[in-house]
């Protein structure tokens, strides 16, 4: 698969840049702002705005550029892919085809082609057009947004590949557009570790970022839970019952290799330091169960907690210098945040008398975790900076196991809401936009999604 | 005549103890079965109520009536250790929500465990901590252990070796009651006793 950039028309664009920066002067002129502040908009919208209203995008028909019937066939597939996608986010709306005033799929797909004023008038703020070429069984994908208000071209890109790549071509495109629109990638390369119930059993499955392509990881006919992601994709870590009590496997899912963690007693809640390859664990041989600090091999480093009874599921800050983690030391479960530096410990939670499962932003500014109030289990977020916490989820069964997208912006869980089975959900990082992701046979619970391929 | 009197009464309670173990067995699992194959039920008057299962409350009084047939006294020791080895096997003692504290008559029960392990010095005991699904995997997961660990040291403290006790936690993995109330709840935070 090959992707080239679509150059904005030259003349235009330079009257654009000509017209943005004479009115910034002007802008600046008038009221004395600095024109460099003035133009730091890269970012079109705040992912972290729990409020953000959805921009209106106008995905039209993807032209097929021969008029050959294959091409027609992926170019549907193509424009699917791209409406499932961009819908994903939680921030794009996409609007119904037929508000359309016109079919660039006919009229043209270029910057040249189209007339922003049949779009402006019916509130579309982004058109995204697509052509398709058929070339010796390859499928060339040629994809542009434009700004339907600045009338100008913001991402264009050309792929092209087998048609079996589509589905990863149109991705790569739907990052673009996030990356414009955010300042980061997105979530649309990136994969979701969670288990499964097979028989009577859990195993370790991975699925794509939308819960598509599911696949069975492990086969340790056993329990096992927990599974974590490293930073480079290439290990999990979980634990698992296989050899008849929990321990923590260590495996790198490319290559037939890993470790075990099989101290005496329980090795359990592994979490991968970021950029590291180290995790945090709870262990109990000592007969007291601690937070530990491993290689990937699984030796210990150091202890990190050191308080009597239950002290569980570690969670790395994004810079790792620091450990949120579950403690029962004030006699009921809180969430308590260690400075790795400095060892000082404080304690993050104080409403309520249950909250477990930490789960770090990839910001580093909040913490999501699990709540239990009244017998209802839900999902809440809390600023570390202090305020009070927000709750994600109500009123819609027992929702628990938090995890973050890479870039921050959306949060997968496990509810009971809909048959009292546990499924995958997601929502944004606000609690918006709540809905499943897989349908799969039995319950599916301890989400882990991981990053992104491409990084900023 | 006074000990042929004593006899009945043994019996009844030992009938009585059966019955309620098999009302227990039903619900139970992996654990059940392990004590399904144990060579048991030896008097007629059991076997024939282990297949029934029906009602406790006639139990008995039929089982008064049914020990008349003249059963030998190591007949009887046999059956009353069976007994004694199904009822340590299936009776478990049970927790309060998010606790691992001992209560009163979970320690009554362990004073049970650990006389019966005192009278038979070469089993080894694995005891099993479990929870209710309310609450999270891994924090349930801890509790369990802790669960477990507290009725092992509670046998230790009554004199029963370390060595002859081993913890394991389950958390909320394998509950013995699939519901999701507060009778079911209830059933499954506890901590089992497996005779190895």
């Amino acid at each position: 698969m090959m992707s080239q950039n679509i150059p904005n028309l030259k003349t235009s664009l330079a009257w654009c840049r000509f017209k943005m920066i004479l009115l910034t002067v002007l802008w600046a002129m008038a009221t004395g702002v600095p024109a460099a502040t003035a133009q730091q908009t890269y970012t079109y919208i705040n992912i972290n705005n729990p409020y953000i209203s959805k921009i209106p995008f106008a995905i039209t028909e993807f032209k097929s550029m021969n008029g050959l019937e294959t091409e027609r066939d992926s170019a549907l597939i193509a424009n699917e892919i791209m409406g499932r996608a961009l819908d994903f986010t939680g921030y794009i709306q996409i609007m119904n085809p037929a508000a359309f005033l016109v079919n660039p799929a006919q009229t043209g797909i270029t910057l040249r082609d189209i007339n922003f004023r049949d779009w402006t008038g019916i509130g579309a703020e982004f058109i995204i057009t697509g052509g398709v070429t058929a070339r010796n069984g390859d499928v060339k994908l040629e994809l542009r947004m434009f700004d339907a208000f600045k009338g100008k071209l913001v991402v264009g890109k050309v792929y092209s590949g087998p048609k079996l790549q589509i589905r990863k071509m149109v991705h790569k495109f739907c990052s673009e557009v996030s990356f414009f629109l955010t300042g980061k990638w997105g979530v649309f390369d990136s994969q979701i570790a969670f288990v499964s119930t097979v028989k009577n059993n859990k195993e370790v499955f991975v699925c794509d970022f939308d819960g598509s392509n599911p696949r069975q990881i492990t086969d340790h006919k056993s329990i096992t839970l927990s599974p974590t992601w490293s930073s480079d994709r290439k290990w999990l870590a979980y634990s698992s019952y296989a050899r008849g009590k929990p321990d923590i496997y260590i495996k790198n899912i490319e290559e037939n290799r890993g470790a075990i963690v099989n101290f005496k007693g329980m090795n359990i809640s592994p979490d991968w330091m970021p950029n590291q390859f180290k995790l945090a664990a709870a262990l109990s041989f000592s007969g007291d169960q601690e937070i530990y600090l491993l290689t990937g091999k699984g030796e210990i480093i150091k202890r990190v907690t050191k308080s009597w009874g239950i002290d569980v599921s570690p969670c790395f800050s994004p810079d790792g210098n620091k450990l949120a983690f579950v403690s029962k030391r004030a006699g009921v479960p809180q969430i308590y945040i260690k400075d790795l530096r400095t060892d000082r410990v404080s304690r993050l939670t104080f409403e309520g008398k249950y909250n477990t499962s930490p789960a770090w932003s990839p910001d580093g500014d909040r913490v999501a975790y699990v709540g239990v109030v009244d017998n209802e289990i839900d999902i809440y977020s809390i600023d570390l900076e202090g305020g009070a916490p927000i709750k994600l989820t109500s009123g819609q069964g027992d929702n628990e196991d938090p995890a973050w997208s890479a870039d921050g912006s959306m949060i997968v869980f496990s509810s009971t809401r809909q048959g009292g089975r546990s499924r995958l959900f997601v929502m944004t990082a606000g609690g918006a936009y709540q809905r499943q992701i897989l349908d799969l046979p039995g319950k599916q619970t301890d989400p882990d999604w991981s990053v992104g391929i491409r990084k900023k | 005549m006074k000990k042929r009197v004593m006899i009945h009464l043994v019996m009844a309670f030992l009938v009585a103890g059966l019955f309620m173990t098999v009302s227990c067995q039903k619900k139970q699992i992996a654990p059940a079965t392990t004590v399904e194959n144990q060579p048991a039920t030896s008097t007629t008057g059991s076997s024939g109520t282990t297949g029934s299962g029906s009602g406790s409350g006639s139990g008995t009084s039929s089982s008064g009536g049914g020990s008349d047939a003249g059963i030998s006294e190591a007949e009887l020791a046999a059956a009353k250790a069976a007994a004694a080895e199904r009822r340590f096997g299936n009776q478990d003692i049970h927790f309060k929500y998010d606790s691992a504290e001992l209560s009163s008559m979970a320690k009554m029960v362990l004073k049970d465990k650990a006389a019966w392990m005192k009278a038979n010095p070469t089993k080894y005991v694995s005891v099993e901590g479990h929870c209710d699904e309310r609450g999270t995997t891994e924090y349930n997961l801890a509790l369990g252990e802790l669960r477990a660990k507290a009725a092992k040291n509670y046998l230790v403290n009554l004199g029963i070796a370390s060595s002859r006790l081993s913890t394991i936690s389950y958390g909320e993995e394998r509950p013995l009651d699939t519901a999701s109330n507060e009778s079911a709840w209830k059933k499954n935070r506890r901590a089992h006793f497996v005779i190895q």
